[in-house]
């Protein structure tokens, strides 16, 4: 169905970020942050208005269209400017401008007082549309365009700041370690058109490619899939290109929840899930994104045991989080994927708004260290915060037990033992390493500065009505998806409403069976190894006040050393690559062939002429009598020419 | 009288002045080489007139006559205002306008 509404999702957020960004100082702080969240709120509507729409058509032709424009036409390659919305973008687009309006508002309270004020929101409304973009689109070309336009938006919030050297190196460092990714994402982009054309399909639309994939070779088809991943890594922080989402964390806080955590981190999942036409015949490509997600999700969660930058934990959670949505595609469980996907986006952004909350009541302070004792101080904060944990530790009853459970059941009932075994591992780090933060934010004795001590404060409503929003959608989240074993305890036929809704979109896998007993028990064992973590947690952080954490680290000190210094990745790319690259830059681009070649052929030219002017010169010494006769002697020469050819 | 001779008088007489603008030093020298330039032209013209049996080179030739008339008072002046500046009408002095 074609329905022209659909671009007015775009048209909207775009408007905001003109206006803010044209002449948002002029306007007053008030009006910016009014024309800012009108702008996503309006885009909300549309997005609810469309999913709407789209459970009102029968379920196997639930799509809208809208053709803007022809964008490029070259010979017999037509790309329009052309938005689409299924079920995946309907999930996409409410989580999106749903999650990104709470966010919206929750920065009015907490950017109220900062300089660049209309500047952040012009730059929060560009995101919100390139990200929409990226959802939309209906072919893969644009999809890019929305891709580059999130990375772009990242840049410049994470280097919001940037009077701050850390923030401006990690923007940059943001900005170059996409790059990497990009460069694979477009080689697939490039070789998947290619292989279209020499079949003479001209096209990049998904519906379209969808329906002529058969055609393409498995071969091209598997390196196709693992370049489009590269590009995912990228994006969305897998091994081995997360390192620049800790670093990202230097942006304010509302930006750390939207951009990364909640949605552009995500769009690797989405693009995979996206492209799933392509990865069902490209199995080895689907393996190596399950395989990375299940080494990322262990990896980062081991990292975030020991961090002590409140920030910090949460991104190597996220970057986690992240590796779990990457199993769920990669087993060939798209829904479950994209429901993490959903339920990550409530409890994350909830999680960095909270801590966000306390960075704010505690004057900027983030290290953990320094915390404490905060509960009955921040008693809202507190309450959000727990909540959040819970979901993500995997509770059951909150949204992240039934996300989280649906991977990794479906990740053992695919046969990829290994891999669940890491998912479930790292669902005891994940609930060890929250309730870490929980207890060394919240509870014990107050190791708070004594001049931040006196200015705690709760946050105003403006920040803890999109907490509280945000929490009950974290609470209830998951239950758009509960799985049937636990539906027909309760005698709720088709309680998996999720799946069901998204399944027209994805190409089937070979289903995968399991005994409801299997399955039970691999509940039970989660929902073991959640409670687990808390209790260790509560053990070492609360009850034992730290002190086997100390014993720990002493005992271990090169297994800790290892851990708080992330591994030495970064140290480890700072030799590998970025050193040598320096190397190369100064001695051979600068000092070789800037200087030499670049100037050298810039100043010859200039020395050059400069001799010849000086030696022509002489010719015009003023005497008009020898102008006159080389003037003769030409005017001879040119008539002998004539005369004697 | 042939019009050849004619031609080769005016030819001899061109080249004359042109050898004229061209070696002499004395600036008044030099503008009557000018003139005798412009008379060889002249007298090209009349007898291309004649020749022809058209009234338009002599037409011509009265207008080249007034027009040098006009550049000989102008350039007699300038000679004047130069001798009285610097003192001397010596085209190899006058270089100082070179840029």
């Amino acid at each position: 169905m074609e329905m022209n509404i659909v671009r007015y999702i775009l048209i909207f957020p775009l408007l905001g970020f003109l206006i803010n960004g044209l002449i948002g100082n002029k306007l007053g702080n008030k009006a910016v942050s009014l024309i800012a969240n009108i702008v996503v709120l309006i885009s909300l509507s549309i997005a609810v208005y469309l999913f709407f729409q789209l459970l009102s058509m029968p379920a196997d032709s639930r799509l809208i269209t809208d053709t803007v424009y022809t964008w490029i036409n070259a010979g017999d390659l037509t790309i329009d400017f052309k938005l689409m919305v299924d079920p995946l973008t309907s999930v996409m687009l409410l989580v999106v401008t749903g999650v990104g309006f709470l966010i919206h508002i929750y920065s009015i309270g907490y950017m109220h007082g900062d300089k660049g004020y209309a500047r952040f929101f012009a730059y929060l409304n560009l995101f919100m549309f390139s990200m929409l973009l990226l959802v939309l689109s209906s072919n893969i070309a644009l999809m890019f365009v929305g891709w580059e336009g999130v990375g772009l938006c990242s840049y410049l919030l994470i280097g919001f700041w940037y009077e701050k050297d850390s923030a401006a190196n990690a923007g940059k460092k943001a900005f170059i370690t996409n790059r990497v990714g990009d460069y694979g994402f477009l080689l697939g982009l490039f070789l998947l058109g290619s292989a279209f054309a020499s079949k003479g399909i001209l096209t990049l639309d998904f519906n379209n490619m969808a329906a002529h994939i058969s055609l393409i070779s498995p071969n091209i088809l598997t390196i196709v899939g693992i370049l489009l991943f590269v590009g995912a890594t990228g994006k969305s922080a897998q091994l081995p290109l997360y390192v620049w989402l800790p670093d990202a964390m230097e942006g304010p806080t509302p930006v750390s929840a939207l951009i990364h955590a909640a949605t552009m981190v995500t769009a690797g999942v989405y693009m995979i899930a996206r492209m799933n036409f392509l990865y069902v015949l490209a199995p080895t490509a689907l393996e190596v994104v399950a395989v990375v997600g299940g080494l990322t999700a262990l990896y980062a969660a081991t990292i975030g045991l020991v961090q002590n930058d409140i920030k910090r934990v949460l991104a190597y959670s996220t970057i986690s989080q992240l590796g779990y949505m990457f199993v769920g595609v990669g087993v060939g469980a798209f829904s479950a994927g994209i429901f993490h996907l959903m339920t990550h986006a409530f409890f994350k952004a909830l999680l960095f708004l909270s801590a966000g909350s306390v960075i704010h009541a505690l004057s900027g302070e983030q290290d953990m260290r320094k915390m404490g004792g905060l509960k009955d101080k921040i008693p809202v904060t507190h309450a959000v915060f727990l909540t959040a944990a819970l979901a993500i530790s995997g509770i059951p009853g909150l949204s992240g037990f039934f996300s989280k459970d649906s991977i990794l059941a479906s990740a053992y009932a695919s046969g990829h033992k290994v891999i669940w075994l890491l998912g479930f591992i790292t669902a005891l780090l994940t609930a060890f390493y929250i309730f870490r933060l929980i207890y060394m934010t919240f509870y014990g004795d107050s190791r708070v500065d004594k001049h931040a001590a006196e200015h705690i404060h709760e946050s105003p409503k403006v920040m803890t009505i999109p907490l509280i929003i945000l929490a009950i959608l974290s609470v209830i989240g998951g239950y758009v998806g509960v799985p049937q074993l636990l539906g027909n305890i309760v005698g709720w036929h088709n309680s998996d409403m999720f799946v069901h809704f998204l399944a027209p979109v994805f190409h089937t896998m070979p289903e995968h069976e399991m005994p409801v007993s299997t399955e039970t028990w691999l509940m039970i064992g989660s929902i073991t190894m959640a409670v687990l973590g808390i209790f260790f947690a509560w053990y070492v952080y609360l009850k034992s006040k730290m002190q086997p954490a100390k014993d720990a680290a002493r005992a271990l000190p090169g297994v800790y050393q290892l851990l708080l210094n992330k591994y030495y990745v970064d140290e480890l790319y700072n030799t590998v690559i970025i050193k040598p690259l320096m190397w190369l830059s100064e001695f051979f681009l600068w000092r070789f062939f800037d200087v030499w070649v670049i100037d050298g052929t810039v100043n010859g030219s200039a020395y050059i002429t400069q001799w010849a002017s000086t030696k022509l010169r002489k010719l015009q010494a003023g005497d008009m009598q020898v102008y006159i006769t080389l003037f003769l002697l030409g005017v001879i020469s040119v008539l002998a020419y004539f005369v004697l050819r | 009288m042939s019009y050849q001779f004619l031609v080769i008088l005016s030819f001899l007489l061109f080249v004359t002045g042109m050898i004229g603008v061209a070696m002499r030093r004395n600036i008044i020298i030099v503008l009557v080489s000018l003139e005798l330039m412009l008379n060889a032209v002249n007298i090209l013209f009349v007898s291309a007139s004649k020749y022809l049996h058209t009234l338009d080179g002599q037409i011509f030739v009265i207008m080249i006559i007034t027009i040098a008339a006009a550049e000989t008072a102008i350039a007699l002046a300038l000679v004047a205002k130069i001798f009285k500046t610097i003192g001397l009408v010596k085209i190899d002095d006058l270089k100082k306008l070179k840029w």
